[in-house]
Order: structure tokens, then sequence, then C-alpha cells
């Protein structure tokens, strides 16, 4: 299992409550892999645990039970701690409490800063790590005078300064208006595609998780769906069981198929459901009815 | 409303002064300090009135900054004026009952007069002309060799710099409580001191509360990113000392030996 990048077996995991209570498990037996260079979407409700897993994979929270190993480092031994995290980039949700610094460029160069890498290759990587998130010109201002969608891209180029093989973003776009959205999760696929970084994006939103190469549904602190979209969002009735949507053009094929209408069960989007529709309707014209 | 609130007093510019490395001016405004206290007679103060003169000058922050510098301090100055005045002995030149004023206490008061006038002056000038950032940063760097006393200098500079970052982030947050406050009928403006003091406090709770919560991610987003405190820490931007930086250094050196040499020429006032 060598190609396989990120791994946890028989992860469990329980957060610590008021003593005398038992702790609530949040992970539960969960066994995953994800190899180099996927783009896997994680999508749970709330306390389904899917932001207790990202946790694990860059040795924020440690495994109680089994073992999360990154790039075949243990996540428990102390010397793997820092290299993992050099390893594994995270993004969280709120990016006004993610930046630290004053000044765009010098909040993308604190990872590097922390890392010791000489002045010279940091400001040459925090200029490379701004212009891939087409931030450069921004890089004097002060990150209160930025968008929500540009202060999360500063949040991404201070992760990808590090130049890390695996991002691991946890709802980076709930807190962002749809254009916002729009230009995270497009620095994040081009992220995945140009430069083949590993990406586990935590979403609530199900187009953004309809275009990964792969969707894990958690419920309860265990995986219960781990397949890519297509095959995933065919399985309408143990998604909403769940708690979870599915894209509007597969709830509503989903509906017509209920009511007799023979669509297929595995349309994402909008222009796929026109197309299968236009279809059906040419089909029946040629039957004559 | 709140959003009009500067943060220090920085003066962005692109002067000599300006671009000063911020270690030299701090350690330049300290000489200058020193400088004022060596000046014993009025054509040392005069010096260092005329430095202030040239510098505010060149640096184009306007003369009129330094009364609004002053304004604060007003009753400091009358004080120590006012108290040198009666506390001194020699020619009496006024009296009144068991007040009495000597000329040297007047001479004495105005000396000390100027003398915090110039010191305010020139402090201000500091933080006019340096980006609190930059500050910050100078601060860390020249306290760096306490770090050997087990001084945690580079965790000071960070706090300074993580407070700086978080003003206008909790402003806008503050204004958000306050808009949500009075949409549920909070009354914040009306009353007497108590009754507002007190209409503060649902207000000042919730922004506590998410101070705490930014606090937690921040730290939690800092980990991810390798941070492990100052050791093994490099910079981005290295400060480096030019040549204008040697020639500022020369000039106040000079304006310290002109007062020395004043006071050795010109006997004391008293």
């Amino acid at each position: 299992m060598k190609d396989q990048f990120l791994q946890a077996q028989h992860l469990s995991f329980a957060y610590n409550t008021e003593e005398g209570e038992t702790p609530v498990p949040v992970l539960r037996e969960l066994s995953t892999a994800i190899p180099k260079g996927q783009f896997v979407a994680v999508l749970g409700h709330n306390g389904s645990g899917k932001s207790t897993l990202a946790k694990h994979f860059n040795a924020i929270l440690l495994p109680q039970g089994g073992t999360v190993y990154v790039g075949g480092m243990d996540t428990r031994v102390e010397e793997n701690l820092l290299p993992i995290r050099q390893t594994v980039g995270m993004v969280f949700q709120n990016p006004d409490n993610q930046i630290v610094a004053t000044i765009v460029e010098e909040d993308v160069a604190f990872a590097l800063e922390n890392m010791g890498v000489a002045p010279d290759d940091i400001r040459r990587r925090v200029d490379e790590a701004l212009k891939t998130v087409g931030m450069y010109e921004f890089r004097e201002h002060a990150p209160h005078q930025l968008s929500g969608g540009q202060k999360q891209r500063v949040a991404i180029a201070g992760v990808i300064a590090m130049r890390p093989a695996c991002i691991v973003l946890d709802e980076p776009t709930a807190m962002l208006d749809p254009k916002g959205r729009r230009e995270v999760i497009g620095t994040i696929r081009s992220l995945n595609r140009e430069f083949g970084i590993t990406v586990v994006l935590i979403t609530h939103y199900m187009d953004e998780a309809a275009r990964a190469d792969r969707v894990i549904v958690m419920n309860d602190g265990q995986i219960i769906l781990d397949d890519v979209p297509k095959k995933v969002f065919s399985h309408v009735a143990a998604l909403k069981e769940v708690g979870l949507d599915v894209p509007q053009a597969t709830e509503l094929s989903y509906e017509l198929r209920g009511a007799g209408v023979n669509l297929p069960d595995d349309i994402l989007d909008d222009e796929e459901f026109v197309r299968e529709l236009c279809k059906l309707l040419n089909k029946r014209e040629g039957e004559g009815c | 409303m709140l959003r009009d609130i500067t943060i220090g007093q920085y003066f962005p510019g692109k002067s000599v002064i300006h671009r000063l490395d911020s270690r030299v001016k701090i350690i330049l405004v300290v000489a200058y300090i020193v400088m004022l206290f060596l000046a014993t007679n009025p054509s040392g103060l005069a010096v260092g009135i005329l430095f202030l003169v040239l510098t505010y000058g060149i640096s184009g922050i306007p003369y009129k900054m330094i009364l609004k510098s002053l304004k604060p301090v007003v009753p400091i100055i009358l004080f120590t004026g006012v108290l040198n005045m009666f506390f001194m002995d020699g020619e009496i030149i006024f009296q009144w009952g068991f007040i009495k004023i000597a000329k040297e206490g007047v001479l004495l008061a105005i000396t000390m007069t100027i003398r915090i006038i110039c010191l305010i002056a020139g402090t201000s000038l500091l933080t006019y002309t340096t980006s609190p950032i930059a500050l910050t940063d100078a601060i860390e760097r020249l306290l760096s060799p306490l770090k050997r006393l087990k001084v945690p200098v580079h965790e000071l500079a960070m706090m300074m710099t993580i407070a700086l970052r978080f003003i206008p982030t909790l402003i806008e947050e503050t204004d958000k409580i306050m808009a949500a406050q009075k949409a549920r009928g909070a009354d914040l403006e009306s009353g007497n001191l108590m009754q507002r003091a007190k209409a503060l406090i649902p207000i000042l709770i919730p922004l506590f509360v998410s101070a705490f919560r930014r606090a937690d991610e921040l730290a939690l987003a800092m980990e991810c990113r390798c941070y492990h405190g100052g050791e093994g820490r490099t910079r981005m931007k290295q400060l480096h000392l030019r040549y204008y930086d040697f020639v500022a250094s020369g000039f106040v050196l000079a304006c310290i030996l002109a007062v020395v040499a004043i006071n050795l020429l010109v006997p004391p006032l008293f």
C-alpha cells in the first residue's frame, strides 16, 4: 500500500467530557486510504466526525485507537510532527481566524519563517504562492481590507507556500458569498490539477463534492459511502437518511424516476440532466406518442 | 463609527525618515532624549528645537501634529513647570505670603517645559513615521540579546503583532454586536454614566466570548503552519542598514557633541 498517501486504520477518537460522563465516541474504528493526487470530498452532517478526521491527518489530534499514517509517517511519533505538518497543510472555515500577520505577504511567509527557510527562499516561495492563488497584486494589503474569498485564498497561499503534498480544507467556503466560493473552489481545483496536490475537501455543498474524484460520506463516526460522485449520489435515499442533500439535478431526476420517468440514476449537474431529458423526449417522439 | 479609529499614529510616507531602519530610529530617539537632558542652557535647548524643526520638515509631517501630540500631556507639562517655578531659591521676583517665585525658578520652569515638549515631539516623530509592525519588529530585534536572560522577547513581539492584526477585526465585530443589540432594543446612548456603563455589558460579553473562540482557532491555525515558538525561526524581511542610516546617526551624534560643546563654552544657567 505504498501509493496510499493518507492512511487511517481502525481509527477511534472521543473528545474529553466532564468527569464521570462517558466520553462520546466521535470516530469509531474508521479505516480509509487516500492515494496521492486524489481530490476527495468528505460529506457528513454536523457531528458526523468529519472535522475530527481531518484534524487527524496533520497530527492536530492524535488517534486514541488505531493509527494514522501520513506519507508513511506515524502521527503518534513526536519527531514526525513538524514533517507531517509540512506535508499536510490545513485550511479552516473562518479566514479571519487563521491569518496571523498584518500584511498579506508576511502572513504567507509565516509558515516558512517557522520552518527556518532562508530569507531569499522565503521571498521567492511567497511570491510563487501568491501568484498561484491569484493574490500577488494584494501582497502589501492588510488582511482586513480584503473580501472573504480573498482572505481565504491568502490562507491557502500561506499553506501552499510550505509546498505540502496534501491540503486538507475544513469547510473553506462555509462563510463565503457565492463569488468567494467560486474563487476558492477554482483555486483548490487548479492546485489539484496543475500541481498534483492531494486535496481533502470537507464541505456542506453537494455541488462542490460532485466535482471531486471521490466522495466519502460519514455518519456517526463511520464511513457509510465511499465511491466516485456518480455512484455516491445515486444512493439518494441513504444520503437523505443521514441528513444530507444531493445536488439539485440528482434530486429532481430521483423524484422523476420515482414517478415513473425513465432517467438514469447518476445525473450530477444541470447540463447532464437537460441532455438526458432531451434524449428521453426525442425517444418518445420517435415512438410516436 | 468605530472603524474610523486609526491604530497608532502612523502617517505613511516616503521620506528619508520614513525609510530609516526602525531599529536605528528607536536608538536615535533615545539618543535625542539623552541630548535634551544634557543640554543645560538655552543654546543647548535651541539645538534640540532646531533638530525637531529640521526632522519634521524632512519627514513631511505637518508641524501642527506636534501640537496634537502634546495635547494629552498638557497637564503634566503645566504641573512640572509650576512645581519647578515655586521650589527654587534665588533672586526673589514675586512674593505673596509664603509663596515666592525666584528668577531662577522661572528659568528652570521654562527649560523644563521646553525639554518635555521636545521629548514628546521627538518620540511622536518615531510613531508618526514608523508603522506599528515595523516598530514591533524593531523592538523584537533590539531586545533579542535579552533572550539569554530568559526574557520571552519573541513571544512578546508575537503578541503585539497578533493584537495589531486583530484590532480591526474586533472593531468590526463590536460594530456588529452593537447593531444586533440595538435591534433587540438595547439603549446605548441615553442615561447617566452608570446606566450607560451597564448597557455595555451585553456588548462586552459576546465580544469576549468570540475573542476567546478566535484565539483558539488562531492557535490551531498557527500550529498547523508549524509554529513552535521563536526557536529556529527566520524572517522574510531582513533589515539592512543603508547609507542614510549612518548619515542620520552621524547627524544625531553631531548634535549631541554640539550640545556638549555649548555646555563647556557657555556657563550653565544655574
